[in-house]
């Protein structure tokens, strides 16, 4: 399966229909939201966070659990000859040693149909003989101890035929032209790129690449699976899984381990980050299962920080020609990308570097291209802002290139390409705010001291360099159900087969209903992660909260009328007899719409009254365009600026980032404390792109020999630059009735292509193969 | 980590006793001794090291800092990282050895690690660290995975065709640039190695890293007096601005008075196979005035002999800025 636009796929995802009927785009503003929409409230998991009683996957320890863990191939193509598992098997403690010749009943997905679900590597695990990418798993060893299945996996004697893996980081492969079968993807195209470009006065025509990088969230992959055996037949089988979309994954582990649905139940209360690797299931949950299954007791598989780098995806290595031209004016006439990525050999994944391209700015011409090449690499997977943010880089670089070529301010460069039209799908933006970014962003960075030469600008003895570049990416929303129920103790429980990655999930969701209701946050219950709850979105995207928030919204107000049907319906009630629609809730009081809520009565007081526990909502709701038609004539994003400053030390090749402003139009923002949190990891999470990351695989046999953290390096505190957020905080009219587009992955977006920038600005060197090295810097002063 | 025997020695003899009955002290080990573990057990869960007993020395009593009778230091090879750099005289008197200290590694492993520890780390070659790769050093004889491979974190000096890792250290260069002497005691009783002679060249036997024999403990290291007039200081660069070993890093003790230099001594370090003390450099230093370009011509003396691989050329580069930002600002 192509993965590439990821929202689309949410948008379309087949789980619910909408209950909350379409209305026109005449209809009237909802109210205003409350002062706890947009406030600063601390996240309401926080102390379970710190006080270490937040459980995530690998923290489940169930009685008679056993241990299982992988063993790892050392080739990167090729074929076993032989797996000797004899030693392993005879070792203490030893259980159970998983290969391929044992490994059955496992299947693969079936593509198509309902609950077909998405897996990450479509190859299912032990599969066959065959090996693919370094690093795949060819057997699994399970013990009574963590000790004794290492040993044993240790122990597990595997001999290959190799064949000379092609993990070359050059795509430089000849394939057909464009158009031809087996050529380049034509993604996007309008007028004559090509003959417009030819006929420019002005042209860029450079290269980018970006290499492939490991998501490396703090929390290990882990698979804690408890499998029931019924003597009648219908085997359960619980997962404590680390998952983006528990949802997908029940479909998923339902078709692979081939047992109903319904028998399936994925737990994912707490996570420790993804940035898209927990998205869709890998490999080591159908072993854990399958192991649980055949022991008939509870397994725990959780990565080594070295699996991570090979067996849970990355994003790939993207190399993109860009082709721009300007008249003489500097009026941008042609745009051309041409991007590939490499790719595993069990699937195909595309990194849609030209998410952005398209409707940036404002061109007449202009055609992006993709191709994948194959490397023996694991399956790609999506990685924050995936497609994007490759593409992003190659964008703004080269505008900043163009620009420079024009002797044009790079910010003023933008701003005349401004367009309130997405000129790709040719419908006005639902809320596009690129110029305010930018204003913003000049004036908060002090944009206008700058001087343009090369090495102008100092502090003391180093030299500063200054840079921005621009970032978009995609806003949507899909299909997701929630229940709420205020309850006769005055507290409210709400619920939904959600997760929370680390964003804030559970804060939003408890801020939403506090917003409907008036029930203070400390009195409700926000109840995520589990698949037996009804289905909510996936974590991915940037739409998570866009696709939760209106079936939160919609469960409280069927709620609240179910609460107001009750007041009118007991006898002690003071509403009894009324019109229950005559009632509204406020502050957590019911009373007749037009009084003073203080006049009215405390809804566990109406449900006491009415001897009910609970009332109970449900909300289920879609993508906007099934709550407001008009959403479908207009292209929804989101955008953001990012302003970058570098000191730049020649006399000994040192680089640092010193400071970051990045500004973000991200329609109306819901915490301003874990949405500025989000753009200032980030900020860090670019730096790290920028300037130090890169997977580097051993052309001889595919490893990635660093595969750890002393190797992969990232940023540290002591790289920290000085972080300075800015929202501007301007609801969407299309996406809902708050107004929220979601904001995991713009902050990204911007911060490599600045930093190249500042680099240039600072020392002449344009680097346009990411990281920025010592040794790329190292020719100049 | 495979399965081993743990005991903890109460007095150096008996330490020094059971790790006599090891094969060799060296790679391969079927003997160690554990002090802060921030290396060897690293190491065993990669089963890079494979000892069949573990002798936890942390109970001897060498924790101790004290002034020698000639004016000099002991330091005792317990004494953690943390606690040396912080230590009055240290930072003091032996500047460069307390920076050294502070720009490597981690607090936390800071307060883990000891001297005896760091003077015995062992290369961060990629190839060494993963038993799936062929190395020289890790098993005698298999090749060097490196010298064609993802070098750019190797030595450029000092190297031969069986090993080009890199002595990781930053606490051995200003030692080295100190002109410390390593206490050690053997089956043979004690004996006193200078560190110039302690590590070992890699040549044809890259798994032989220093002079120890079995059951050889390092009790201590002494400094000597530091010389008066002297300035000293430690400048290392790499990729990030913590945490990560040099890139190249350059350990200088000068005395220029009135612009011209007395006496000079030029470690580096994240270049060399062992921690890399330049005569060369300071021979070209003494007696010339304390300039720019005789900074310059100092370090390319000390990278005249640099033999670079496919990806770590730049290091010769920038082991030469190292030295020469180090050198001005220590004469300023
Ligand atoms: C992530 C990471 C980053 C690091 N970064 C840096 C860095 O930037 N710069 C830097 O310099 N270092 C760095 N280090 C290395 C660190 O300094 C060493 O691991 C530490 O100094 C070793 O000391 P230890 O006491 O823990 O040694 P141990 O692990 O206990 O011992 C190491 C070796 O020395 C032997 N040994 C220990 N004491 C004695 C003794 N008294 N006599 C004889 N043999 C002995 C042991 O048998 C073992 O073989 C880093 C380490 C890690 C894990
Ligand atoms: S450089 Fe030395 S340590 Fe690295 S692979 Fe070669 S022999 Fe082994």
């Amino acid at each position: 399966m192509d993965f590439t636009e990821l929202i689309e796929m949410i948008e379309s995802s087949p789980s619910g229909q909408a209950n909350s009927a379409p209305k026109s785009a005449g209809d009237k503003k909802p109210e205003p939201p409350s002062a706890i929409i947009g406030s600063s409230i601390s996240r309401v998991d926080g102390p379970l966070k710190t006080t270490g009683t937040a459980r995530y996957a690998s923290d489940y320890h169930l009685p008679r659990m056993v241990y299982a863990v992988p063993v790892c191939a050392t080739i990167s193509n090729g074929v076993i000859l032989s797996l000797d598992t004899s030693k392993a098997e005879s070792m203490p403690g030893v259980l159970h040693v998983m290969r391929h010749e044992n490994i059955a009943p496992l299947f693969r997905t079936s593509p198509g149909g309902a609950r077909s679900g998405r897996t990450s590597e479509s190859r299912p695990p032990l599969d066959d003989n065959s090996v693919y990418y370094w690093g795949q798993y060819v057997a699994l060893a399970v013990a009574e101890t963590f000790q004794q299945a290492q040993s044993a996996a240790e122990a597990v004697k595997v001999t290959y035929q190799s064949s000379k893996p092609n993990v070359s980081t050059k795509l430089d492969e000849t394939i057909p032209a464009t158009g031809q079968p087996g050529g380049p993807h034509v993604e996007s195209t309008r007028g004559k790129p090509q003959e417009a470009f030819d006929a420019a006065p002005i042209k860029l025509d450079a290269t980018y690449v970006t290499p492939a990088e490991t998501h490396n969230p703090m929390e290990m992959h882990a698979t804690v699976a408890d499998w029931q055996h019924s003597e009648t037949g219908g085997d359960k089988v619980i997962l404590y899984e680390s998952s983006q979309g528990i949802v997908n994954h029940a479909n998923v582990m339902a078709q692979h381990l081939g047992i109903p649905r319904e028998n399936v139940q994925i737990v994912s209360k707490f996570i420790g980050s993804g940035f898209g690797c927990k998205l869709f299931p890998w490999p080591h949950s159908a072993l854990a299962a399958t192991a649980s299954r055949k022991l008939g007791r509870p397994v725990k598989l959780t990565l080594s920080r070295k699996m991570m780098f090979s067996n849970v995806g990355h994003r790939p290595l993207t190399q993109q020609r860009m082709r721009l031209a300007t008249d003489s004016q500097g009026k941008l006439v042609s745009l051309q990308q041409d991007y590939r990525n490499h790719t595993s050999h069990v699937d195909d994944i595309r990194e849609n570097c030209g998410e952005a391209t398209p409707f940036l700015y404002s061109v007449p011409n202009l055609q992006v291209t993709s191709a994948l090449m194959k490397r023996n690499v694991g399956t790609p997977t999506p990685m924050r802002g995936p497609g994007a943010v490759p593409g992003l880089f190659a964008l703004e670089s080269a505008v900043d290139e163009l620009a420079i070529q024009l002797k044009m301010d790079p910010v003023q460069f933008r701003l005349n390409h401004d367009t309130l039209i997405d000129e790709e799908k040719n419908k006005p933006f639902s809320s596009r705010h690129l110029k305010e970014c930018l204003e913003l962003g000049c004036d908060k960075f002090g944009w206008s001291k700058r001087t343009p030469a090369v090495g102008s600008m100092r502090k003391g003895d180093l030299i500063l360099g200054w840079g921005v570049a621009c970032a978009s990416w995609g806003a949507g929303r899909g299909n997701s159900e929630a229940v709420v129920a205020l309850r006769a103790d005055g507290t409210a429980r709400v619920s939904s087969g959600t997760q929370d990655p680390g964003t804030g999930t559970y804060t939003v969701v408890a801020q939403i209903l506090s917003d409907k209701t008036g029930i203070p946050t400390d009195r409700i219950e926000v109840v995520l992660g589990d698949s037996s709850l009804v289905p909510g979105p996936m974590s991915g995207g940037s739409t998570a909260t866009a696709s939760v928030i209106p079936s939160v919204a919609e469960a409280a107000r069927q709620a609240i009328q179910a609460v107001c049907v009750n007041a009118v319906r007991a006898r002690t009630s003071p509403f009894f007899g009324k019109d229950p629609t005559t009632l509204a809730m406020t502050n957590g009081r019911i009373h007749a719409k037009g009084d003073k809520p203080e006049t009215g009565t405390p809804f566990q007081d109406i449900l006491r009254m009415a001897s009910v526990a609970a009332a109970v909502g449900e909300g289920k709701t879609g993508p906007a365009a099934s709550e407001n038609k008009a959403a479908a004539d207009h292209s929804m994003h989101s955008f953001g600026a990012q302003f970058v400053e570098v000191e730049w030390d020649p006399g000994i090749a040192r680089l640092r980032v010193s400071r970051v402003v990045s500004v973000v139009d991200g329609g109306r923002i819901l915490n301003k404390k874990t949405a500025t949190n989000q753009m200032a990891g980030a900020v860090v999470m670019g730096v790290g792109m920028g300037l130090f990351e890169e997977t580097i695989y051993d052309p001889r046999n595919g490893h990635a020999v660093n595969d750890n953290f002393a190797d992969y390096i990232v940023p540290t505190i002591a790289d920290m630059p000085q972080i300075d957020v800015h929202f501007l905080d301007i609801p969407d009219p299309f996406i809902g009735e708050y107004g929220a587009r979601g904001i995991g992955e713009i902050g990204l977006a911007g911060v490599a292509p600045a930093i190249t920038a500042a680099v240039y600005h600072a020392t002449g060197v344009r680097v346009r193969q990411l990281p920025v090295r010592i040794e790329d810097l190292l020719t100049t002063a | 980590m495979d399965a081993f025997q743990f005991s903890r020695a109460t007095t150096v003899s008996q330490a020094v006793q059971s790790g006599s009955g090891s094969q060799t002290s060296q790679q391969g080990a079927d003997v160690r001794f554990v002090a802060g573990g921030t290396t060897l057990i690293d190491l065993m869960k990669l089963r890079v090291e494979r000892p069949r007993i573990v002798v936890d020395i942390n109970g001897l009593p060498l924790d101790k800092v004290e002034p020698t009778p000639s004016g000099g230091l002991a330091v005792g090879a317990l004494v953690r990282n943390a606690d040396l750099a912080q230590h009055p005289t240290v930072k003091q008197s032996y500047t460069v050895l307390s920076e050294a200290l502070l720009s490597g590694a981690s607090p936390q492993l800071r307060n883990m690690a000891t001297t005896g520890g760091n003077l015995l780390q062992r290369t961060r070659c990629v190839y060494f660290r993963d038993t799936a790769h062929a190395c020289n050093k890790r098993e005698p004889g298999t090749g060097c995975s490196a010298i064609d491979g993802h070098n750019r974190m190797l030595a450029i000096l000092g190297t031969s065709a069986e090993c080009i890792a890199t002595n990781p250290s930053d606490m051995n260069v200003a030692l080295t640039a100190l002109e410390a002497t390593i206490q050690i005691q053997g089956v043979k009783g004690p004996r006193s190695v200078p560190i110039h002679d302690f590590f070992l060249l890699p040549g044809s036997t890259p798994q032989r890293e220093n002079v120890l024999e079995p059951g050889d403990l390092i009790t201590g290291v002494t400094l000597p007096p530091p010389v008066p007039g002297t300035r000293s200081l430690y400048l290392k660069l790499r990729d990030r601005a913590a945490y990560e070993f040099a890139l190249a890093s350059a350990a200088i003790v000068i005395k220029a008075p009135g612009g011209r230099v007395e006496y000079a001594r030029v470690a580096l370090g994240g270049v060399g196979t062992r921690p890399w003390r330049s005569l060369e450099a300071e021979k070209a230093l003494v007696g010339r005035p304390a300039s720019p370009a005789s900074f310059r011509h100092a370090a390319e003396m000390a990278l005249k002999d640099a033999h670079p691989h496919s990806e770590n050329g730049f290091k010769v580069e920038l082991a030469k800025r190292c030295i020469v930002r180090a050198l001005t600002t220590a004469t300023v």
